[in-house]
């Protein structure tokens, strides 16, 4: 998984039809130093992630399964929302 | 997901015959602000995306899962037609200090 923060959302009303009723958020992924990494993403969201909440989020074709449907074109949904981080200085 | 706009079509009659009757259009990944960025993408459309509209392209495995692209080779599919995209303030606040 990797981590972001919640940075926007995005509203669609076309789309397919298995991810209708899912939250999109806009994500910026984020290291454990809380340094941004690339571009911002845009994830599912199944748990209620806030505005500029730190999260981490699953790509790939595992990002389907929070969804419990059959078939869904994700490739990023958010897993978790993080209440804390403590990283030896490495 | 990736954050795209829609600039063109690919027509293709040579083509894996698993891709016969799937239509591919051409998205340029773009920023926040919509502005066009380097990388383009070829992508199946499965929700009748139209030239120039702002998408959602979701790439990997992932891209299989829809009726149009199940069991073919294609690793991204067009699946939202984006209306809105509200950027926390914060965040914009933020940049903009840091910058």
């Amino acid at each position: 998984m990797l981590i972001g923060r919640v940075i926007g959302t995005i509203w669609a009303t076309r789309k397919y039809e298995t991810i209708t009723g899912f939250k999109m958020q806009l994500v910026q992924p984020l290291n454990s130093e809380m340094e941004k990494i690339g571009e911002p993403i845009i994830a599912l969201d199944t748990i209620g992630a806030g505005p500029g909440e730190l999260i981490f989020y699953a790509t790939s074709s595992e990002a389907v399964i929070p969804l419990h449907v059959e078939m869904a074109p994700v490739d990023a949904s958010i897993v978790g929302i993080i209440d804390s981080i403590n990283t030896e200085k490495s | 997901m990736l954050l795209g706009k829609v600039i063109g079509t690919v027509w293709s009659t040579r083509k894996d015959e698993n891709l016969v009757g799937s239509k591919f259009l051409i998205v340029r990944q773009v920023n926040l602000e919509l502005e066009p960025q380097k990388s383009t993408v070829i992508a199946v459309d499965s929700v009748g995306a139209g030239f120039g509209e702002i998408v959602l392209v979701a790439q990997g495995s992932s891209a299989r899962q829809t009726t149009f692209t199940k069991n073919k080779p294609v690793d991204a599919v067009i699946m939202a037609i984006v209306d809105k995209l509200d950027i926390n303030v914060k965040e914009q606040l933020k940049e903009i200090l840091e910058n």
